[in-house]
């Protein structure tokens, strides 16, 4: 993927980068620049991280002893609820966009966004939906109405009917989520059908891109069964239909159906773009080409396919017919399969290779091992027999933070860490860098590990207060989970100090980049690809 | 870098700290590492595939990160490993080395994991062959209805851990949480088929040592059964979240044996007679009052609170409540639509305010009406007989 591109042209463009730069609240709310939109969607998610993450630390401060202590049951709910919201909506998902935005034109050889004002779109409509989400708790204080939404995140009805008005906020704030996803979606597959360099076939286009483009057609084909189901939701609550009331000839697994229909491949639509981005980090540090890029692609299109099958593994207890049981728990075994791949391939590339392990490095690699934990725990969760005792219980709140934090959040850490000099222009501190590595991995596997314990022991999850054998290892999850949530005021701390000056990183950055982004000087110029390259 | 190295001896200090604190703690602590002591076939069967399980993964962890770690310290710049260029397999060779990965796995999905997965999902399902009686459990906001109905028991069982516990004011017993007023009991060595359903929200009745877990769903029947081997006292608890006290709704299983548990619905079954018969007596005020205290503080103060103040803004108030100070029945003796008694009979749709007359008897629901009536500084004067409730049901 090697392209020869004028330096000194690029390099004039990266000086006069500047004059397109005004300042100010308009030029922010009006740009339709990708890489400023970019550097939005990171900034959003970087807040909201912290936000979810204060939420998720009061609860486990509650859950530091038994008894209630700091907060009531109501509160506690909705706090769990949230959390879950936050993180998935307004940190992880606007982070993956963040990396699309910034990186996409960047890697295909494209000038921006092939619809830059959708984007621009897309972004604003974050806020006012992270503030719909949250506004609740602000309500609440002064008096006007019953807090956020108090149902965890899944919104199951009928709890999610009996609910106050927390619930409505949600369902709106969903489906203004659901359409900056579609119109990021729309814009993503857009812009790789029609902005490739010349040359870029489809079976040439960076893994990254690739991962992104099956999260795309992910988020078009489930976000709007979320959003219909919610709205059935909404018109239980208020117009008076029973989609969900048997009372009324509905069914409250119906809304467990649709809800995990889009649930399931949620999941792979915050994995894909990582699934994505790791080869590369890993192939750079590695000073050896991508292993198997090919079984990679046709991995991540099986996983796509896959992902709309299986929603039923979310429910197993819920008394589904055996045909059920038995078709849900072999389909989902089956995606062990393309997943194996994406392991094999990350191994094989670093497989007599000449590794060296700079802060991206550790990520990666610190991505690849306690991620592993989560597809080997997730693949007896699928066991319908097994299920019934790990159901419900910390066991997958445990299995659901290791394929979420440390498979979703590590990776976004990783692809920050590789991409952050090419965006900013210097490098950041690499000893701070392996701090916050350190303790991240430490301090998660403080905080998950016993949860496994707990959930075998038989704790449910969800529950404010818990039985005097729980004890040992909700103290130890708490001192992990404040460590951890500390220790990521040094990544916010790095980021700053590298966007404000720091050693200048060259257009290269790293000794084993390959592809475009690394052909464009550090930052790259405002337009990017002005000329775009040609692929031989 | 100044700051680093402050930086470096604070995160020192933190952790010897937190070692000198914890270390000691933990010593002391009984830990537990995996299920429960089985009781059931099912439970037993579920422990032994989830040991296998666990075998298996934890070897595919370390063979597969082996490898890597292996590499990394193999294969690694600093000590002068040059890097290879291969992209993929290349010769029959190497592909068998990379096919075979695949096949192990294939193998694990489906033959190794999937055939006892099989046995053990129709097991669990079979619910009816040979069943030897049935319970049903009915799930509700926040406590267990149980129901024998091939003895006519039926009874509600609520968490009997006080209050002050959960406020951390008293010492917290052993079974904190884990303990209720009244215990479901069954027979050892039958099958037990239990039935689940549920008033309000869905709920997920638990008993990690019996390996099942079903949700119970309003408006709809599930299934699952037990056969317990070993007699005992066994603790579970709601896994659903269900609203505000869904940590509080514990499950517990007494299982005694037959001739014992024969006894057992004798004398309940000599119980509920009795306070059935209550209800075609006259009450006088006192009593009414008396027993109404009892049923307030199990059914209606979780949510109502102890003294009536409810919890702004879900749970109402009932001290100077309109609705509990309203009219009794019409001047014909007849149900007012959305008074007092009917909230408390056929309570309230899309509320957690329940419709008590399922789950109540007759004396007790006009004991806690009366109760209501006349406490908080509520002061109407009135009083309802049960003979009244059951002629308005």
């Amino acid at each position: 993927m090697s392209t020869a591109p004028s330096i000194e042209h690029d390099t004039s463009h990266g000086q006069h980068a500047d004059e397109h730069y005004r300042g100010g609240i308009m030029y922010w709310l009006t740009t339709t620049n990708h890489k400023d939109i970019g550097t939005m969607y990171m900034t959003f998610a970087l807040i909201m991280f912290f936000i979810g993450g204060a939420m998720i630390l009061a609860v486990r401060a509650e859950l530091f002893q038994p008894g209630l202590q700091l907060m009531q049951p109501e509160f506690f709910n909705q706090l769990i609820g949230v959390h879950a919201l936050v993180m998935i909506f307004a940190a992880l998902m606007p982070a993956a966009t963040g990396f699309a935005n910034w990186q996409i034109p960047l890697m295909i050889g494209a000038p921006d966004m092939a619809l830059p004002r959708i984007n621009n779109w897309g972004f604003w409509l974050l806020p006012p939906a992270a503030i719909l989400l949250t506004l609740p708790f602000i309500l609440a204080l002064f008096g006007i109405g019953d807090g956020a939404v108090n149902t965890g995140w899944t919104l199951y009805a009928p709890l999610s009917v009996q609910g106050g008005m927390g619930v409505d906020f949600a369902i709106f704030s969903i489906h203004i989520l659901g359409i900056s996803s579609i119109l990021g979606s729309i814009n993503i597959i857009v812009t790789i059908f029609n902005l490739r360099a010349p040359g870029m076939t489809m079976m040439k286009l960076p893994l990254f891109a690739w991962g992104w483009l099956i999260t795309a057609f992910l988020l078009i084909a489930t976000i709007p069964v979320l959003a219909g189901a919610v709205t059935m939701l909404l018109t239980d609550r208020h117009f008076g239909t029973s989609f969900f009331n048997a009372a009324g000839g509905g069914d409250p697994i119906l809304f467990q159906h649709l809800f995990w229909f889009f649930g399931h491949p949620e999941v792979y639509i915050l994995l894909l773009p990582i699934w994505g981005l790791i080869p590369h980090v890993v192939s750079t540090f590695s000073r050896k080409p991508i292993y198997g890029y090919k079984a990679q692609v046709y991995s991540f299109i099986a996983i796509g396919l896959l992902s709309v099958v299986v929603w039923a593994h979310h429910f197993f207890t819920a008394g589904l017919p055996v045909a059920a049981l038995l078709y849900f728990m072999y389909s989902t075994m089956l995606i062990s399969l393309p997943l194996a791949v994406l392991f094999f391939c990350w191994i094989a590339t670093m497989w007599r290779g000449a590794m060296s392990f700079e802060t991206p490095m550790l990520f990666a690699q610190g991505f690849i091992v306690l991620f592993g934990l989560a597809g080997l725990t997730g693949l007896v969760l699928a066991d319908v027999a097994a299920d019934a005792q790990y159901h419900h219980s910390y066991f997958v709140v445990a299995h659901f933070h290791y394929a979420l934090f440390a498979g979703g959040i590590m990776g976004v850490m990783t692809g920050v860490y590789y991409w952050l000099p090419k965006w900013t222009g210097h490098m950041f501190s690499e000893t701070l860098g392996k701090w916050h590595f350190w303790l991240t991995v430490i301090s998660f596997n403080l905080t998950f590990m016993p949860q496994f314990f707990l959930g075998l022991a038989g704790m449910p999850r969800r529950i404010p207060d818990y039985a005097l054998q729980f004890v040992e290892f909700n103290a130890i999850s708490t001192v992990g989970a404040f460590i951890l949530g500390f220790s990521q005021l040094i990544f916010a701390y790095n980021i700053w100090k590298c966007v404000k000056g720091g050693k200048k990183a060259t257009a290269k950055v790293w000794e084993g980049t390959d592809g475009l982004e690394w052909d464009l000087s550090s930052p790259p110029p405002h337009h990017s690809w002005e000329v775009q390259p040609v692929i031989k | 870098m100044k700051i680093l190295r402050r930086f470096r001896l604070w995160v020192g200090v933190f952790f010897t700290g937190l070692l000198a604190v914890v270390i000691p703690s933990l010593a002391r602590a009984d830990y537990s590492w995996n299920f429960p002591t089985p009781v059931t076939p099912i439970a037993r069967d579920t422990l032994e595939i989830h040991n296998h399980f666990m075998i298996v993964i934890t070897v595919l962890f370390v063979v597969v990160f082996g490898i890597m770690i292996y590499s990394m310290f193999k294969h690694r710049k600093s000590t002068g490993h040059q890097p290879a260029t291969f992209t993929g397999p290349t010769g029959t060779i190497q592909w068998v080395w990379a096919l075979v990965p695949f096949a192990i796995l294939l193998f694990i999905d489906y033959v190794l994991m999937g055939i006892p997965a099989y046995h053990a999902v129709i097991d669990m399902e079979d619910t009816r062959t040979k069943a030897d009686m049935v319970l049903k459990v009915t799930g509700m906001q926040w406590k267990w209805q149980y129901e024998y109905p091939d003895s006519g028991i039926k009874y509600l069982s609520t968490m009997s851990t006080p209050r002050d516990q959960i406020a951390n004011k008293e010492t917290k017993g052993e079974h904190y949480l884990l303990e209720v007023d009244n215990e479901v009991v069954l027979p050892v060595g039958k099958k037990v088929r239990v039935l689940l359903t549920s008033t309000d929200v869905i709920h997920t009745w638990w008993v990690p040592q019996f390996g099942v877990k079903r949700d119970a769903i309003p408006g709809f029947l599930r299934e699952t059964w037990v056969k317990i081997e070993q007699p005992g006292i066994y603790r579970g608890q709601c896994a659903e979240l269900c609203g505000k006290d869904h940590g509080f709704m514990p499950v517990v299983v007494r299982a005694v044996p037959e001739a014992e548990y024969l006894a057992w619905v004798d004398e309940k079954k000599t119980q509920l007679a009795a306070a059935a018969a209550g209800a075609d007596k006259s009450w006088s005020r006192d009593e009414l009052m008396a027993a109404g205290k009892d049923v307030y503080e199990k059914q209606c103060a979780v949510c109502h609170q102890p003294e009536g103040q409810g919890l702004a803004p879900v749970f109402p108030a009932l001290a100077g409540s309109k609705i509990v100070t309203g009219p009794l029945l019409s001047p014909e003796g007849k149900l007012l639509k959305d008074s007092h008694v009917d909230r408390v009979l056929n309570g309230k749709e899309g509320t957690a305010m329940q419709a008590f007359k399922t789950t109540l008897t007759d004396s007790e629901l006009a004991a806690v009406i009366t109760f209501e009536r006349n406490s908080f500084g509520n002061n109407k004067g009135d009083l309802i007989q049960p003979a009244q409730i059951k002629s308005l049901r």
